[in-house]
């Protein structure tokens, strides 16, 4: 199968790679998927005062297509409330990296991770 | 040197120039089917798969009548499996086979069941070898069929294809063998192994693709049920007009292995070994899967812990191998080859296989070494399994979400 | 050495052989590996499925590749009767190819009832006895569309219709017929249709079945998914692409074709009943391909009749190709009513693309001498 650009450009230049101390209160930390299904995504964000999530960073296990998800979601929360956060879809994010039907669970993983993550910090406050 | 390298040579391999050198004319104007005994174009045609038949005969030992052509090794697994299973249901229904094989023949199988016979898929040893003890014991005296693979596709071990020949004879029973990646490259005698069905490929070992044999035993005479019928070609086991191009390919690529096997399994493991211990020096957390001894030279197989095969290929994209992950495959499960050695999913979906092959090089090796080892570099940094690992925990005790 | 047996094999066209080596060469990968290598064969493969469905006005995902004709007959017997559970009827003809009636035969041992209609002197075949034929049990009719050994159309519209209205699934064996009469999958009214490559300027080795969208096949070669499950096996990319390209050239020149192959066999057959008054053309007053005579010169053996035409250099056949070195009877012949000395004096010419008008008449010229000199050493024998 061969890759559309826009998962090209994510893969080869990944956007904000790495983790936040997840100690922090104003981290809230995503993990989703499992090592035996081949996919495991770490989104984490980090929540100004003013409710809105100023930075994000991700690690993730898995193929072209779930590196470049998780990728352009860091991008898109980036200046979001949480509210708005919440309101990504996955097909969304398929549609952007114009994803095949095989990897759209690719997508999902990326919508549950950012759920997760502000659940996580909601929970610390 | 030039990119993309290709290292798949279990997948396919590029037809030798050489072959396909003296393919080209039986095309064109040698152009005759081999079939048509009223002129000299049928004629013509005719002795050139008279000489294929025996170039592939030779290469593994046989009689030029024992050899039936056919489309290729899928094609050859479902004639042996099938073909002996119908003709001797009276006698046994059982067949034995091991968890590792092609799917040509597990499929087969598969679908005997659905008629009425009974399979035992025996589970390999964690090295992919079959247990011998094993496979004795699981003989009953409704046995008509052993089919073992020579080599593996994936993880490239070889089983002792002498033994088990030696045990079939002892108990009377057919011992079919998918040599697919074994013909060719590795000394194939069907007398000395006792082999009485023998699967080929010409595409595995430099000869064209869509074209292969059966080798059927007629000392003592192994009989079987053809599937494909009309015309009487090869004894009636296999009808269709005969692709004398492809015949032709598949006879000059035997006689190229069985002249130059030796040299280039020497040459080819070299290279392979310069490439194992390459990456192990530079890499921490591998594991290489299946036996290390009993192997076809050009096969390595390694799982890359933390990182997943499908976005390693991507990140080495100048060299084509391929990877035990799912992801590769229309399958949605990991390798079951891998799983059958007891490889666990995760490591199984960070399983790459380097095929190498008669056209690789030293250089080309290096490139690959340089490449894999940056790249695994590069995706642990982003891997959340190894920032864990790093950190002390163990990830196989988190409780994770199946999807 | 002039070629006329163009229903046995055909050249590969030059085209196809330019077009198909770099799939030897440069793209010489396995089409379900992911990496480049595999996805430049891949490209090729879906190249040629298209070009091979708008050659018969079809849906690529209808085409099933196959190691050629005889697969492609086999495949969709016993993929209906597999899907019927071997429990039933099929209809045929008896004059369909070896191919099919041996699968009948096939299926007949594993418990599938088979009616083998006649045809008649013509060598078509008896509509009423079709609709005679068919019970409630019948899931099958396979009757072939062009017949190799004489080249008589058969009235395939008709037989569609009467499936149709009996809701019996119809194979038509369309080896001999694609790329000589245009001809689409729809024009045939069959369900599934059967094709060779090497037969017009393509490959050996490669054809396919052409099924209709909703016949869900099995599969006969099983193991590896390739075909969507429906055809096991590593694709022959080369062999496929170079059908690919042969069913590009042909669905462009293939009226044009007809007609200059028709006024070839027009010459060729007036200009021997002229020289021979007793010839006896089979078919001739019926449909028939434009590239396909076969006629008999009563008294003579066509076997003795085509070895000496080889030595004078042409190559011709007499009856079919299949099989190895048989000389018995044709079935078809037999089947239209010619057992004795005529059927054993057939002789069948088949003409190609690049046949010409001089050899043609070369061949006429060859042919009568051939045939006066075997009767005046014949005829003391035959008084």
């Amino acid at each position: 199968m061969a890759y559309n650009d826009k998962v090209l450009d994510h893969y080869e230049n990944p956007r904000n790679v790495g983790s936040f101390d997840k100690g922090d209160s104003n981290v809230g930390t995503g993990m989703v998927g499992a090592p035996a299904c081949g996919d495991v995504m770490k989104l984490q964000i980090k929540v100004g005062d003013d409710g809105v999530i100023n930075d994000a960073k991700f690690k993730t296990f898995g193929c072209g297509s779930a590196i470049a998800s998780s990728s352009l979601v860091t991008e898109w929360i980036k200046g979001k409330s949480l509210d708005e956060a919440l309101e990504i879809k996955n097909s969304e994010i398929a549609e952007e990296l114009a994803l095949p039907p095989v990897k759209i669970h690719c997508s999902v993983l990326a919508e549950d991770a950012i759920k997760q993550a502000i659940s996580d910090y909601k929970k610390k406050q | 040197m030039k990119l993309p390298i290709y290292m798949d040579n279990q997948a396919t391999t590029p037809v030798d120039p050489r072959v396909l050198d003296i393919m080209l004319p039986w095309f064109t104007e040698k152009f005759g089917n081999p079939a048509s005994s009223s002129h000299s174009f049928g004629w013509e045609a005719d002795t050139a798969v008279k000489k294929a038949r025996q170039q592939v005969a030779d290469l593994i030992g046989a009689d030029a009548k024992e050899i039936v052509f056919t489309s290729g090794a899928t094609e050859s697994n479902n004639i042996a499996i099938q073909g002996i299973a119908r003709f001797h249901q009276e006698r046994g229904n059982h067949i034995i086979t091991l968890v590792s094989e092609h799917k040509a023949v597990l499929d087969t199988c598969r679908h005997l069941e659905s008629e009425g016979f009974d399979v035992t898929y025996l589970p390999v040893q964690s090295n992919g070898l079959v247990d011998m003890q094993q496979l004795a014991d699981a003989i009953t005296d409704k046995t008509v069929l052993i089919s073992i693979m020579a080599a593996n596709n994936e993880i490239g071990v070889i089983q002792p294809l002498a033994e088990i020949g030696a045990l079939c004879r002892e108990r009377k029973i057919y011992f079919h063998t998918d040599a697919a990646q074994a013909v060719g490259k590795l000394p194939i005698d069907v007398n000395a192994m006792k082999i009485d069905l023998l699967s080929i490929s010409g595409h595995k070992f430099y000869g064209p693709k869509g074209v292969g044999a059966l080798y059927v035993r007629r000392r003592p005479r192994v009989r079987l049920k053809a599937i494909m019928f009309g015309g009487g070609h090869e004894r009636g086991i296999r009808s269709g007009t005969l692709p004398t191009p492809l015949l032709v390919g598949l006879g000059a690529a035997a006689e190229l292995a069985g002249q130059e096997m030796d040299s280039d399994n020497k040459r080819i493991f070299a290279l392979r070994e310069r490439m194992r211990l390459g990456i192990m020096e530079q890499l921490t957390h591998l594991e290489l899967n299946g036996d290390l001894e009993q192997r076809l030279a050009g096969n390595l197989n390694i799982s890359f812990s933390y990182v997943e095969g499908e976005s390693l290929m991507m990140a080495i994209k100048d060299v084509a191998v391929s990877s035990g992950s799912a992801c590769t495959s229309a399958s949605l499960e990991p390798s079951y080859v891998l799983r059958s050695l007891g490889v666990n999913e995760e490591m199984a979906h960070t399983s790459i296989r380097f095929g190498l092959g008669r056209f690789s090089t030293e250089e080309e090796v290096d490139f690959v070494i340089k490449t894999i080892v940056k790249a695994v570099n590069n995706l642990r940094e982003m891997s959340p399994l190894w920032e864990m690992a790093q950190e002390g925990i163990n990830i196989d005790e988190i409780e994770w979400e199946a999807h | 050495m002039i070629y006329l047996d163009h229903n046995a094999t055909s050249p590969v066209r030059l085209e196809v052989i330019d077009g198909l080596i770099p799939y030897f060469r440069d793209f010489s990968g396995n089409p379900s590996s992911v990496h480049g290598a595999g996805r430049g064969a891949r490209k090729g493969l879906d190249e040629a499925r298209r070009s091979v469905a708008k050659l018969v006005d079809v849906h690529a995902s209808q085409v099933i590749f196959t190691s050629g004709g005889t697969e492609a007959n086999n495949m969709a017997l016993m993929g209906v009767a597999s899907q019927f559970d071997f429990k039933g009827h099929i209809v045929t003809s008896s004059i369909e190819h070896p191919s099919v009636l041996q699968m009948c035969d096939l299926l007949e041992s594993r418990g599938v009832a088979v009616t083998k209609i006649a045809v008649d002197s013509n060598g078509v075949v008896d509509l009423k006895a079709l609709s005679a034929a068919l019970t409630p049990e019948t899931f099958l009719v396979s009757i072939m569309h062009a017949n190799n050994e004489t080249g008589v159309v058969q009235p395939v519209a008709e037989i569609a219709k009467i499936c149709r209205s009996a809701k019996v699934l119809f194979h038509s064996d369309t080896v001999q017929s694609v790329a000589k009469l245009p001809l689409t999958l729809a024009g045939t009214g069959a369900d599934m249709i059967s094709i060779s490559a090497h037969k017009f300027g393509g490959p050996k080795g490669v054809g396919a079945l052409v099924v209709d969208n909703h016949l869900n096949l099995p599969g006969m070669l099983l193991g590896g998914g390739q075909e969507r499950g429906r055809r096991a096996g590593t694709e022959n990319i080369p062999g496929i692409v170079g059908f690919g390209i042969a069913a590009d050239l042909v669905a462009a020149e293939q009226g044009e074709l007809a007609g200059k192959l028709l006024a070839l066999r027009n010459q060729l057959e007036s200009k021997l009943s002229k020289a021979l008054s007793e010839l006896i053309v089979f078919g001739d007053k019926v449909e028939r391909l434009p590239n396909t005579t076969a006629f008999a010169v009563s008294g003579l053996d066509g076997e003795t009749l085509v070895m000496h035409m080889d030595m004078a250099g042409f190559a011709i056949s007499a009856g079919s190709a299949c099989g190895s070195g048989r000389t018995k009877a044709s079935h078809v012949l037999v089947a239209m009513g010619y057992e004795g000395a005529v059927g054993q004096s057939a002789v069948r010419i088949s003409l190609g693309r690049d046949s010409a008008s001089e050899e043609v008449d070369l061949f006429v010229r060859a042919f009568v001498r051939t045939v006066k000199n075997l009767q005046k050493m014949s005829a003391p024998l035959a008084i």
